[in-house]
């Protein structure tokens, strides 16, 4: 999938990150808390900023990649509008989760770790959140739904102004 | 900033404040000092890590002080010196709820004993195990008992400056503990001067970032320090080489719940419960096919059965037990035949599995052993760092085997290639993840080999769960609606309206749409 990074149209998210790389430059261990603010400011790493965190940190940016591909939080690609997002720990699993996800991709037709042409729907597993006891759990966004049917699945699509293909 | 009468003050004025409004709520029984939880599921439990959870508002620090809270802090202060604080610790002998069960103050005592220009204190609040959660509810309900626990660990090994490395996947446990050090900090119970007596203690945040090995103790030290969290040889010890290369103690977020009350109630009174030697409580994540799911404290040495039947109600939906995993991805599987095991290091050790860091996962009939152990091997795969060869290629055959045996494409000799692979991954891996990733393995072929052997020698799942050894079956009842025979994607169903319908099973999928489509249950697992 193609997309740009429009510095323009991202200019006072900019300013906000250089705001972030400035509190953090006499940090011990920076790298870390300033991508984790990229990652919360853009909603992905864009590579425009890796090179300015590179430049004002004076890290080189191979070192930069090599941390931000190890954790499973950062992602290279914008994500949709919607994040859904199936638990798959062991409490979730054990109750079903495994199928929950593949109905989630059948319905959106896509994988999980993708997004939908229309940007609208990404899909992701995540391994607990801490809720299990209430497993399976998925959210959407902000929005956690706890001890899901696989019935609901396509209501929460339609909820999310999603179409069922 | 407050003097330690003035906490005193806040303590008395506060008490009745907060028990007249826990009574008005209705949800406790208070006995004299003791305020505990009502209802039938908090009766067989001992709650010492958890006994502020559901009872103060975590967001206001008078209801964690009219808790006895800062009290074990400021007596310690006032009263002993550090070596006093760690001959306690040793004697109570407090085992890391984080894992390994290492003694507590004998890892204190190692720091201690180090002379260095800076130390560092450092709380594991990464709880990577899939299906535990007591240090989320321990950080969201009651963040100060672990601030007042590494301020009370700092003073004894000698270190002003503390970390929090908590998962960002807790985000309501992240803006607890914020406000709780700004409130701490504010009253003068962290910071310069606590509680004027010279003593210097500062805790700062770090987020996790996804990576369930960063819960490994080099690991997080490496993430800290801005890298890729890989672990680290040892030795040295991390209490002597740790954190910027500077002596460095870590802790696990229940561990640290538990030392403001040991040092109120008193080596004698904690070594009272529990058995000799896992003394205390400890917390279960008690989850899966349960009727009672959710967060259980007892003392150690309490059997299974009591926690699966009496407090967690047992199985759901009137199912039979078949097995109870602890100890997530390094733990293992017990049957239901060893449901009288009491809960402590030893007695789980003993039977291949550990206690790790709680997590409880009851599985019934409908659970598929081998399916289990290549769930947990995929996780492994997942997370494994790549930096030692065992773990990065050894768990990748592993998991490939299971993946075999599930789809029903393995051979018969590779059901002992993957017991001697798992042995060797368990001898040769550098740190913790890999040493016991083959866990859940040897575990399930232990009391599980018939299901082994069901699915590679005969090419069926007994419990019905691995899709690709399932078959579709139409039963004699069938009223012949052509109902499945029109959601089937592949046009496999044949027969006249009103007569029984007959499946190829060549061309079957498994994909158990004529299943869910047939109203009078013709159609069968099998
Ligand atoms: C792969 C791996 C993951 C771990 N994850 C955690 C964790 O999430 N939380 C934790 O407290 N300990 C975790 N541990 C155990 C820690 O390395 C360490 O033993 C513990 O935090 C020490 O604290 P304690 O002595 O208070 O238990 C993990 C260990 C390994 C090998
Ligand atoms: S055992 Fe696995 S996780 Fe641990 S160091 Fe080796 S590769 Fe990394
Ligand atoms: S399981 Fe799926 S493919 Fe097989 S007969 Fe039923 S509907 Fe057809
Ligand atoms: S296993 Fe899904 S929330 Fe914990």
């Amino acid at each position: 999938m193609e997309f740009m990074f429009d510095k323009e149209k991202n200019k006072e998210k900019i300013e906000r990150f250089r705001q972030i790389i400035q509190d953090h430059k006499e940090t011990k261990g920076a790298l870390m808390p300033v991508l984790q603010g990229a990652q919360e400011i853009f909603g992905y790493l864009p590579a425009e900023m890796l090179q300015l965190i590179s430049e004002e940190l004076d890290i080189p940016l191979s070192e930069i990649y090599g941390v931000a591909t190890f954790y499973s939080q950062f992602s290279f690609i914008p994500k949709g509008e919607n994040i859904i997002s199936i638990c798959l720990g062991t409490a979730c699993y054990v109750k079903g989760a495994q199928d929950i996800l593949e109905d989630f991709e059948k319905l959106l037709g896509i994988k999980a770790g993708q997004t939908t042409g229309d940007m609208k729907f990404s899909i992701s597993s995540t391994r607990c959140i801490g809720d299990c006891s209430m497993a399976p759990v998925v959210t959407v966004n902000e929005d956690i739904y706890p001890r899901l049917k696989k019935e609901q699945v396509k209501e929460i699509i339609l909820k999310y102004g999603g179409e069922i293909k | 900033m407050i003097t330690m009468e003035m906490l005193e003050k806040i303590r008395k004025e506060h008490r009745p404040i907060l028990e007249e409004r826990l009574l008005k709520e209705g949800k406790v029984i208070i006995k004299g000092n003791e305020i505990v939880l009502k209802g039938d599921y908090y009766k067989k439990q001992y709650r010492i890590a958890l006994k502020n959870c559901g009872i103060i508002n975590p967001g206001d620090i008078r209801d964690y002080i009219a808790m006895d809270g800062y009290a074990a802090l400021a007596n310690i202060l006032r009263d002993k010196q550090p070596k006093e604080v760690i001959d306690d610790m040793k004697a109570s002998n407090l085992r890391g709820r984080g894992g390994a069960g290492f003694p507590t103050g004998r890892k204190w005592e190692e720091s201690f004993k180090k002379s260095s220009d800076k130390k560092y204190f450092i709380c594991n609040a990464d709880e990577g195990d899939p299906g535990a959660f007591m240090d989320r509810s321990i950080l969201e309900n009651d963040p100060h008992a672990v601030l007042e626990g590494m301020a009370i660990g700092g003073y004894a090994v000698g270190s002003d400056q503390g970390f929090i490395y908590v998962r960002a996947e807790y985000p309501t446990a992240v803006a607890s503990l914020e406000k709780a050090i700004a409130e701490a900090k504010e009253y003068g119970l962290l910071g310069e001067n606590i509680l004027g007596t010279g003593f210097n203690f500062d805790i700062e945040l770090r987020l996790g970032s996804g990576a369930f090995v960063c819960g490994e103790g080099t690991a997080l030290m490496e993430s800290i320090e801005g890298k890729r969290g890989m672990p680290r040889k040892k030795p040295p010890r991390t209490s002597h080489v740790g954190l910027w290369q500077k002596p460095t103690i870590l802790n696990n977020v229940e561990t640290l719940a538990n030392v403001p009350v040991i040092m109120n109630r008193g080596v004698e009174w904690f070594r009272s419960i529990g058995t000799e030697r896992s003394p205390g409580t400890k917390v279960f994540a008690l989850v899966g096919k349960v009727v009672n799911a959710g967060l259980v404290e007892v003392p150690m040495g309490t059997s299974l059965r009591e926690i699966i039947y009496d407090i967690g109600g047992g199985v759901q939906d009137g199912k039979v037990l078949k097995a109870v995993q602890t100890g997530g991805p390094s733990g293992g599987c017990i049957p239901a035949s060893l449901i009288e095991t009491p809960v402590d290091f030893e007695s789980l050790d003993k039977i291949g599995s550990i206690m790790g860091s709680g997590g409880m996962v009851v599985m019934d009939e409908n659970t598929c052993m081998v399916d289990i152990a290549r769930f947990f091997l995929e996780f492994t795969v997942d997370e494994s760092c790549g930096k030692c060869t065992p773990c990065r290629i050894g768990n990748k055959r592993m998991l490939e085997i299971l993946t075999s045996m599930t789809d029903g494409t393995a051979e018969e000799r590779e059901i002992s290639e993957l017991k001697e692979l798992a042995e060797i991954i368990e001898d040769t891996s550098l740190c913790g993840l890999g040493q016991t990733s083959p866990n859940p393995v040897l575990s399930t072929m232990r009391y599980f080999y018939e299901e082994y052997e069901a699915h590679v020698l005969d090419r069926i799942c007994p419990s019905g769960v691995c899709k690709s050894l399932l078959k579709y079956n139409i039963l004699d009842n069938c009223i012949g609606c052509r109902k499945c025979a029109k959601v089937c994607p592949t046009s496999c169903i044949s027969g006249k309206v009103k007569e029984v319908h007959v499946i190829d099973q060549d061309r079957c999928i498994k994909c158990g749409a004529c299943y869910d489509a047939c109203p009078s249950e013709a159609i069968t697992i099998g």
